[in-house]
């Protein structure tokens, strides 16, 4: 049984595969903000069998791009005046930064604040994998 | 071209056969060339030290009339005080009209680029770049093969680590050459996304791999020779027991075809046997040589200056 209220106005990250909500829960840093959030994990579902869900109540800036890094089920509801007024889905970014480091330790962007790498989509089955601008070299995305 | 050269591959084929005739040209004729970068300053930034790549610019420069500037290691800037290299270029910028750099870290050149209002030339970027190579290397084969086309080439040493290679190996690809062979222990091969790539975007291009020198030199136009590091490899008895299979000495250049060249780009340790040194068909200090001469062409496309002025 579940005594978890509807929000009247927030987000919410539901058909996280189940196991991942924590991994979402914590890439997002969502025990650092001060909203009211609920993270619900094995909510039996129709498609997934078994999935995790986040609420997040009030105000807050989702980076949609991490979501599709981690798991591409993810749909996001946004909540106002109790009605889910959006829809979004999730997909896997062609391009990304600040989310990701380069994994080449001799790389520019380790050790110069200006670089800020920008990392472009290179292979999507299986891994992840994202090529550097800088060093071109390939990191492997892999969220745990 | 943009502003900067950072990549082999910002340079179109069209532009790589004009700066190979400019080469020619000054090579031909260096006293024409002797004043058109007057009143010009190059700065030679190098993060970590180099022998060749450096005084082959500072004597490019040199003689085309222009003067340089710079330091030859990172202790002597302000890079060891922890300046960002963003702001050492910006200011350089205001000390000089074209910038030459070297780093140890891959990418710094394009980083630098962003901040650069005067062109950058990238001189090597850790394992990365190095641009200026692969066009000495071109205009090499262009002087001593007459084109860059339809040779067989034989890449002989660790074409796994060196990236230098691997953008001769693309550039070449452009230029419809007709057999790459690969030579190179096991551990060192050319890595696999390069030959899809081959496989993909030239297939008309033969490849073939070869473990042993001698078994394939009777084939080749051009010998591409390179260093093998002994660190690469796991343990001394590995690197003991390869290095020699991949030694170009007397024995197997008998096996060469004559007008075959062999090339370096230098520092060699022991992959190149001395012996070979006076055969006429090696060719990798004259290889050194030309890199002066196509820098010197370089230079003036950047600066739009002799051949490239704008009128």
């Amino acid at each position: 049984m579940r005594l978890v209220n509807g929000i009247e106005k927030g987000i919410v990250i539901d058909h996280i595969s189940s196991g991942k909500g924590m991994v979402v829960y914590n890439k997002l840093n969502l025990s650092q903000i001060a909203n009211t959030t609920v993270l619900l994990m094995n909510i039996p579902s129709k498609h997934l069998g078994r999935k995790d869900i986040i609420k997040i109540e009030g105000d807050f800036d989702l980076n949609t791009a991490l979501l599709g890094l981690i798991d591409t089920n993810i749909k996001v509801n946004i909540i106002e005046n109790n009605e889910v007024i959006m829809k979004k889905f999730v997909e896997v970014p062609n391009q990304v930064s600040d989310i990701i480091k380069c994994s080449n330790p001799r790389c520019i962007s380790h050790i110069d604040d200006y670089a800020k790498p920008v990392f472009t989509l290179m292979k999507q089955n299986g891994e992840l994998e994202y090529q550097c601008n800088y060093c071109d070299e390939l990191t492997k995305i892999k969220f745990k | 071209m943009g502003k900067h050269l950072i990549e082999p591959k910002d340079l179109s084929n069209d532009e790589v056969i004009e700066l190979i005739n400019i080469g020619n040209s000054i090579y031909a004729n260096p006293a024409d060339y002797s004043h058109v970068c007057n009143g010009k300053i190059l700065a030679s930034l190098f993060f970590e030290p180099s022998t060749r790549t450096k005084f082959s610019f500072d004597t490019a420069m040199i003689r085309l009339g222009g003067h340089i500037i710079g330091f030859a290691d990172a202790d002597t800037s302000s890079a060891k005080k922890g300046e960002s290299l963003a702001d050492t270029i910006r200011v350089m910028n205001f000390y000089s009209d074209i910038i030459v750099m070297r780093h140890p870290k891959e990418g710094a050149p394009k980083l630098a680029s962003e901040y650069s209002d005067i062109p950058i030339i990238n001189a090597g970027d850790g394992g990365h770049n190095h641009p200026t190579q692969t066009l000495t290397d071109l205009f090499t084969i262009s002087r001593y093969k007459k084109t860059l086309n339809n040779h067989t080439i034989a890449f002989v040493g660790d074409l796994k680590y060196g990236r230098t290679v691997h953008s001769l190996i693309k550039t070449l690809a452009g230029f419809n050459s007709k057999k790459f062979i690969l030579v190179s222990p096991l551990e060192l091969s050319l890595p696999q996304f390069l030959i899809d790539y081959l496989k993909l975007n030239y297939p008309h291009i033969e490849i073939q791999i070869a473990r042993y020198l001698e078994d394939v030199i009777h084939e080749a136009d051009i010998i591409y020779m390179t260093r093998i590091q002994k660190e690469r490899f796991f343990n001394e008895e590995d690197y003991l027991k390869l290095k020699n299979s991949f030694l170009l000495d007397k024995e197997k250049m008998k096996k060469a075809k004559n007008d075959a060249i062999v090339m370096h780009p230098l520092p060699r340790v022991n992959e190149i046997s001395y012996e070979i040194d006076d055969d006429p068909r090696s060719v990798y200090f004259e290889q050194s040589k030309l890199g002066v001469y196509i820098r010197m062409a370089l230079i003036t496309k950047m600066l739009e200056v002799g051949d490239y002025a704008i009128s």
